[in-house]
Parts: structure tokens; sequence; C-alpha cells
């Protein structure tokens, strides 16, 4: 025990005289957070809509109002000729055009089916395809407005049936409160990872790690006394991408801080038992950080449901997303500081992670023993 | 009892046999010398002796403890030191201290004692605080020497201590060396200075993983006490060595700096018969002598001979 002091109290004199990285390990996650929260954002507002009226009727305006009035467009110009819509489009001026057809008043009016064109700019398919889904759902409220009106002349104007949609713990369905828990665990996994396998390898390197082993520690000892300031470093380092992001982006805390911190460190233990698992095998700091760079970044970008869901993905992707711990440690987070809930509707998140960290953390000491002797 | 006694001690890497029926003694208090090319097989003795690495066959007592069946019992009695600092670079001095007495499981007021007896020893005095990267490499090297005897090891093994250590550091590591043997510490060393080795009170010479040659200095030199060494200052030193080269009783000739060595086969009238042939070949000699076989001598000697044999 008292050995495992020493090494932890060594590691934490070098941490602070090492300025560099504890500034890249306490800042660099908050300044992830930043760029990421305000710059992926997902939804599209005051689309720059262009309008070619043929008609220039009253029905016609009416529905220009609706595009407008939805809250999704917003009116940049009329327009007449074909080659100026090309130009707006081109010049990004537009994002769409509405074209409503001459006789738009009259087949409105003589109840004919008729139909209204909608150019949407498809440079970005995401985009493209939500300003299309915008559209669609105006224009069909509109179209339900005017049949209603000519089936039961003064009666309702609107739908008999409305849907009427509510969305639990993100009612604006702002996309920040999807991403930022995926964030906290992007960049928790990528601290805890580098800098773990970081710290053994330089023993390596600089030849100190042969006089370690010379000396009576064994390897638990000194790999408990290694990474406990470590997981200290980036629990803290996790709490302050929490707070930041409570207070930049309003993220809520609904649930328990204890259910919170334990899944925390739950998941840096796992993170952490990959970076020492790493430093076992490399050679060298730069094959080190690489691979644990790597090892955290792609993974935990594209297979933790961070961004992309996982239930969309090939079934061979779906199965290798079960080894990125992120993957649980994202549902619990969001379960927790989202939802408010309990341990019964995680319970199994954790269970995977603890499996994740034994089976590491294994691995790491089996092949940090087999090195040491 | 003696500090060290090895017997047999082989330890093979698959088919290479990298240390081969190895058996020596040091006695406690001994400076013992290990010389050997590098790749002969030096460091994995000592990590064989150190309870790192488990010998194949043969076995190796250290401090009376048998190396192969209790390694953490060897590691808390030994004291190692290697070449590549084994010190914390970002680590102040008194933070390496600490940090290693930790290691040994010192406190308190032994850790202080202790802390107190490595910057005396070290003259690190009031330079506690300075960052060990700052320090002038022959201070680190005697306090990676103090940090690894904090333990009072009674048996201290130095793997080429004083690698890249200007000549007057080396100097006061090796008084510190000589100071610990006297206090009854027994060293075993290797080094690649053979003016170093002159220190040991015995020298093993080992190569590819054998015992060549093992002694006092003065012992080992008696290899060519029938082999007279003629030293020639010549004026043009090549054409000599290739003129004495040709000679039956010339067993070989090498070039020291400007001047040539030459071993003879027999102790008759050496330097009559290197005179006569350098005269026979029309060269000019300004002295020819017999001097006396450094270590240097002895030890390519030794190699050589282990190498054809």
């Amino acid at each position: 025990m008292r050995r495992v002091v020493a090494v932890a109290t060594k590691e934490l004199h070098q941490i602070v005289r090492d300025q560099r990285t504890l500034a890249i390990l306490l800042l660099f996650p908050a300044f992830i957070l930043l760029i990421y929260g305000y710059a992926l954002n997902f939804d599209i507002r005051d689309v720059r809509l262009a309008v070619q009226d043929h008609d220039r009727s009253t029905a016609s305006r009416e529905l220009v109002s609706a595009f407008v009035n939805s809250g999704y467009f917003g009116l940049v110009g009329y327009v007449d000729a074909d080659a100026d819509l090309d130009r707006l489009v081109n010049t990004n001026q537009a994002r769409a055009v509405l074209v409503i057809p001459a006789r738009f008043d009259r087949d409105v009016e003589t109840r004919t089916p008729t139909t209204v064109q909608v150019v949407i700019d498809g440079d970005n398919a995401n985009t493209a395809s939500t300003v299309m889904g915008y559209a669609q759902a105006i224009v069909a409220e509109f179209s339900t407005a005017l049949v209603l009106r000519a089936v039961t002349p003064g009666g309702p104007s609107g739908a008999l049936l409305t849907l009427e949609p509510r969305i639990w713990y993100n009612p604006q369905l702002r996309s920040t409160l999807f991403l930022v828990p995926g964030l906290i665990a992007f960049i928790a996994m990528i601290t805890a990872v580098v800098s773990t396998a970081l710290s053994v390898v330089r023993e390596k390197e600089r030849g100190t790690m042969e006089q370690i082993r010379m000396s009576p520690i064994g390897p638990v000892s000194f790999i408990l006394g290694k990474t406990v300031p470590y997981l200290a470093l980036s629990f803290v380092s996790a709490l302050l991408i929490l707070f930041t992001a409570r207070l930049l982006f309003d993220l809520p805390m609904r649930g328990s801080w204890g259910l919170l911190c334990g899944s925390i460190l739950l998941f840096l233990v796992g993170a952490q038992a990959q970076g020492l698992l790493i430093s076992t095998i490399a050679s060298s700091q730069q094959v080190a950080f690489q691979v644990a760079l790597l090892s955290s970044f792609l993974p935990t970008f594209i297979l933790s449901g961070f961004i992309f869901p996982i239930s969309s993905m090939p079934l061979v992707v779906q199965g290798v997303s079960h080894i990125v711990p992120a993957r649980y440690f994202l549902v619990a987070l969001r379960a927790i500081v989202l939802k408010g809930a309990g341990l019964p509707a995680f319970w199994e998140q954790l269970v995977f992670l603890a499996i994740f960290a034994t089976v590491a953390l294994s691995l790491a000491s089996l092949r940090l023993t087999r090195e040491w002797t | 009892m003696a500090a060290i006694d090895v017997r047999g001690l082989t330890r093979r890497f698959g088919g290479f046999v990298a240390v081969d029926d190895l058996s020596f003694t040091v006695e406690s208090g001994e400076i013992f010398g290990f010389l050997g090319a590098n790749g002969a097989g030096k460091s994995t003795t000592i990590r064989m002796l150190c309870g790192l690495l488990r010998p194949t066959v043969g076995t190796a007592l250290v401090g009376g403890i048998d190396v192969a069946k209790d390694p953490e019992g060897v590691k808390r009695r030994i004291g190692y030191m290697s070449q590549k600092f084994s010190l914390y670079e970002l680590l102040t001095v008194d933070q390496n201290i600490e940090f290693w007495g930790g290691i040994y499981g010192l406190s308190g007021a032994r850790l202080a004692a202790r802390r107190q007896f490595v910057l005396e020893m070290a003259g690190l005095n009031g330079r506690e605080a300075t960052l060990t990267r700052d320090l002038p490499g022959g201070w680190r090297q005697r306090l990676a020497l103090g940090c690894a005897i904090l333990h009072e090891p009674s048996i201290v093994f130095l793997d080429e201590p004083t690698g890249g250590v200007d000549p007057l550091s080396r100097r006061q590591f090796w008084d510190l060396i000589d100071r610990m043997s006297a206090a009854g510490t027994t060293v075993l060393v290797t080094t690649h200075y053979l003016d170093e080795a002159e220190h040991c009170h015995r020298i093993a010479i080992i190569q590819a993983g054998k015992l060549a040659a093992l002694g006092t200095a003065t012992e080992l030199k008696h290899v060519f006490s029938d082999r007279p060494i003629i030293e020639v200052q010549a004026v043009h030193p090549v054409a000599a060595l290739e003129a004495l080269d040709r000679l039956p009783d010339v067993e070989k000739t090498s070039l020291f700096g400007t001047s040539v060595h030459a071993v003879l086969r027999s102790a008759q009238e050496p330097e009559e018969i290197i005179r006569r042939a350098l005269a026979a070949a029309g060269l000019e000699a300004r002295s020819v002598t017999r001097v006396m076989p450094s270590l240097e001598d002895v030890f390519l000697d030794v190699v050589e001979r282990a190498g054809a044999a």
C-alpha cells in the first residue's frame, strides 16, 4: 500500500510539473465541447425560400404565408423567370424555391387536384431531406384545410383529427441535448485512454521501467499507483465538461448525481484499462499516442450512437459496436441526465461497462505481468 | 558465506544460449568487475542475479537467497543502478529520493536519515529542490546511486554506471564505490572502461556467455608473463607493423596510436629480435622497449582466444 501511494504521489508530481499535459487534460475537453457543441447542430430553421408564383392569386398567397408562418422558411423574394430561379439557387441565396402553377386558384376553387413544386438545393442531402419533410407537412396541412372548407362550408377550418406530439425530455427537439452527453463520453474516453497509454510507455522509453522492475514493487501495485491519479484527473475533467455543458447548453440534470458519478467512474476505469493495454503493447510514446487516439476517437465517434443511431447500422457493424464502451455509457448518461431515470432503466449498460473494464484490465495485467518477469 | 554464489548458471532464449554454464563467487565487500563485449551476456547475467529473469539451468544465491525461488526477496536486498538514468527527470532531487524511498518501504526517521546520507554522498545539499533534469551528469549519476542504495542493501549491482560522464565525475563515482566496499558492501559492476576495471578487486571476462577469464588484474596480466609485449616507436609505423607481422617469433601486432605493439611467442631477448628484424627491413626505429600489459591487452587477448577456441 505504501508503494502504491509512493507511485501515485510521484505520478502527481510529474503531472503537476508537466503543465502541457495537464493543460491538455483539463482544457482540451472544454475546448472540444465548445467547438462541437456549437458547430454540431442538426436543427434547420429559416430556410431561405424564393417563390415563383405563376398565379398571383389569393390562394397562392395563402400557400406562401403557410410556408413563412411555419417558422421553418424565410422568404427571400419572388422570381419570375426560370433563369432567376437558377441564379438564386446557384448563388446560395435560396435553398428552396416554391413554384406555384398558373390556374392554382381556379383549380382550388373547382376542386381539381393540382400540384405545387418545391425545388430544393440537394448539395447537403441531410438538410435537403429535412427541408423536404417540412414542405410536405406544410402542403399536406394546407390541402386538408382546403378539403375541409369545401366539404363543410362554415365548419371547422382545421383538421378534425390533429396529432398533438409531445416530445419528452427534449420538447424543443434541440439536437444539442442529444449531442452533449455523447460529447462528454467522447471527450472523456479520449483523454482517459491517451493519458494512461502514455504514462506507462513513457517509463519504458526513459528506462525508468527497468529500474522499477528491479525494485520490490509488483506490477499490480505499480499499475494501481499509476492509474489512480489519472482516474481522478479524468473524473475532474469529465465533471468540468458536464458543468460547462450545463452552463452553455442548458443541459439538464434530472437524475441522481451519485448514479452519474458512479457511471462516469466505471466508464473511465474501462477507458484506462484500454489505455493500459495499449501501453503494454506499444513500443514508443508516439505509437501509443496514435493507437490510443485512433482506438478511442473513431469507435466512440462512429459506433457509440453518439451521432449515428446504432439501430440503423448494418448488422455486422451493430455487432462490432458492442465492444465500444461508450455505447453503454451513452445510454446510461442520457438516461440519467435527460430522463432522470433510475438504476432499473439502465443497469444492463453498467453491467456491460463493468465487463468491458474487467476484460481490458485482465488483458492489460496479463501482458504486464508477462513483461515484468 | 559468499555474497554471490553462481553455479552452472545458464540462460537460453529459444535456441540461443545467452549465458552458458557460468560459475563464480563474489565475497562480501568485494568489488567484482564484469567485463565483456556488447552481447557477451553481461546484462542477462545481471538480470538473473537481480531476480528479473529466471535461469534456465543452474543456481545463483544472492545474499544467500536463491534467485529462482525468491526473486522478490532478492529484489528487497539488493540495489541496482544502470547507465540508463533511473531517475525521474521531471521530479526534484528530493521527490526522487522520496519516491524511491517509498518504493523500498522507507518512511519516517529512517527515510529522513537516509535522505541526508544521499544528499551528502552526492554533494547535493542545498539543491534538494532542483529538477533532476537540470543537474549535470555527474551529480545525476551520484543521485541515481544514492537512490539505489537508500535501503542500505548489502549487495549492489551497477550496470555500466559511468556511461557518458566526464573523467572527473567518473573518478568521484569510483571513490564512492571504493568507500561502499570499504564499509562492507559487495559491488558487482560492469563497465566498458578498462581503466575503471583496475579498481576492481577481481575481474571476470565473459565471451559468448562463457567465463573466459577470472582473477585479479595482476593475475589476469600473467597471460603475458612468457609472451613479452614490445612497443616500437617507428618512423613509418605501418611499414614496421607489416614487417613484424611476417616474423615467425611474433604472435600478433597492433597499432596503439603512433606506436606498434608486438606480442612475441617467447621471452628470449625479445627486444633484440625486433631490432634485428627492423634493421633487416631497412626501417628506422626511435625506440624499442618492453612494456607491461594493460587490461586492454588482456581483454583483447582473452576475447580473441575464447573466440578462436
